[in-house]
């Protein structure tokens, strides 16, 4: 009786969410005493790398880093030119975003056709629940349920999920559904004439307000073109090797429109953010 | 002092049984994972029915919630029918060979996971596929592998039962 009626409260609202909260205080330990072993195994193996192996290995860092830096001092140049050119059309940017470094708790939750993940950080750390997280090469998913010490990750690859999306191409909206496979998403809502291409990268559109927009999310795979209606994508972020997930805070302040001095205003935001 | 001791055994194993439930096993793996939890319930709800009772169940049901993220009470709903079942029929199960006991477990299984899917399909429609069976005959494979196990854990160190 008890469980039926727990289960009906929870079904109608979310009250019984510091409940939640107070067991996992209790469980949280199993998470981390199951993913224990994963852990050490990795550590150890990290310590026992040759010198020369690492050194070989920050050599390809510090490349891969001046090279990125200087990406950066472009795309600052261009995020700026952006505001200015918006606040001509007069309309707002959002910017201003802040990550956090998650690291995957190798444990098995949901049965294998969801695709949760769970992450060590949780609302001690701020986060809440539907933030996006992303990994380096796109958007892995989104939070499903913050607890204090480790929260649950939906991936964008769940038959549940569903991820606005554009080409990246020519802006075509439309949305990506998830196929319960991991490299897998559906794209079905397109018409038989929507001008997609095999290989198009789609970003995320920013509708539906969850996740921020222009991170990759999907390439299109390889389709015959009568058949529009089983499109499908490949996800960019490495959803099942990754074990380290950004967890994405999006401040959704929008810079003013038409500012006197666009870089006095980005200053501020930024100094407000923090 | 035989009784908290005891009492700490209980929990230990049931612990043990929650971490093989979410072990990281490769998704082709994780099919054949049956739940643990279930089975180790009902061997000492089979073993000792004046320690572990419905309470019990329903209580590690609610750890499992939310441990594995379900909706809060679908395991306690499940563990503590089951656990119901197995206590009113404890006397005679024990007197079973492993085979009629594995059926038992069988039936037991199927129905906390015919339990859990019909949970799940009132939140939101969802497919049963094939490797739904795949976790209940697994489980019932395991069975004697987890009474066997249990009963040397139990029988170690002697628990006062009567």
């Amino acid at each position: 009786m008890a469980s039926v009626a727990l289960l009906t409260m929870e079904h109608i609202s979310a009250r019984l969410d510091p409940v939640r909260a107070t067991l996992s205080h209790a469980i949280d330990p199993i998470r981390y005493l199951v993913d224990l072993p994963v852990e050490a195994s990795s550590r150890i193996a990290f310590s026992l790398k040759s010198y020369t192996s690492l050194r070989e290995e920050n050599k390809k860092l510090r490349e891969t880093q001046s090279i990125n830096q200087i990406r950066l001092l472009r795309y600052d140049s261009l995020e700026r030119e952006n505001i200015r050119l918006r606040a001509l059309l007069e309309n707002s940017f959002k910017l201003g975003e802040q990550v956090l470094i998650a690291e995957l708790l190798s444990v098995n939750i949901a049965p294998p056709y969801e695709n949760i993940v769970v992450v060590n950080k949780g609302t001690r750390f701020g986060v809440h629940p539907q933030q996006p997280v992303v990994d380096a090469n796109g958007v892995v998913g989104q939070v499903f349920r913050a607890l204090p010490h480790s929260s649950e990750i939906m991936l964008i690859t769940d038959p549940n999920h569903a991820i606005p999306v554009q080409v990246n191409r020519n802006g075509l909206l439309t949305i990506a559904v998830g196929s319960g496979e991991l490299n897998r998403l559906n794209l079905p809502f397109l018409r038989d004439n929507a001008d997609i291409r095999p290989g198009d990268l789609l970003i995320t559109s920013g509708l539906g307000g969850t996740f921020p927009q222009g991170y990759p999310v999907a390439t299109v795979d390889k389709f015959t073109p009568p058949a529009n209606k089983q499109i499908t994508a490949t996800p960019k972020a490495s959803l099942d090797r990754n074990r380290e997930l950004m967890i994405v805070w999006s401040s959704t302040k929008p810079v003013p429109l038409t500012p006197s001095e666009p870089h006095e205003q980005l200053k501020e935001e930024e100094q407000g953010d923090e | 002092m035989s009784n908290s001791y005891g009492f700490g055994r209980i929990i230990l194993t049931l612990v043990f049984a929650m971490c093989l439930k979410i072990a990281p096993l490769p998704v082709a793996y994780a099919v054949y994972n049956p739940d643990w939890v279930l089975l180790t319930l009902i061997y000492w709800s089979l073993a000792l029915p004046e320690r572990v009772g419905i309470f019990h169940a329903w209580t590690f049901g609610l750890l499992t919630d939310v441990l594995t993220g379900r909706m809060f009470g679908q395991y306690a709903l499940a563990y503590s029918l089951v656990i119901y079942i197995s206590l009113s029929l404890h006397k005679r199960l024990r007197q079973f060979p492993f085979i009629q006991q594995a059926l038992f477990i069988f039936f037991c299984l199927l129905l906390s996971e015919l339990l859990l899917f019909f949970i799940k399909n009132i939140q939101q429609t969802a497919q049963l596929k094939p490797s739904f069976w795949l976790s209940v005959f697994v489980g019932t494979v395991c069975w004697p592998l987890v009474y066997t196990v249990l009963r040397f854990v139990r029988l170690a160190k002697p628990i006062k039962t009567d």
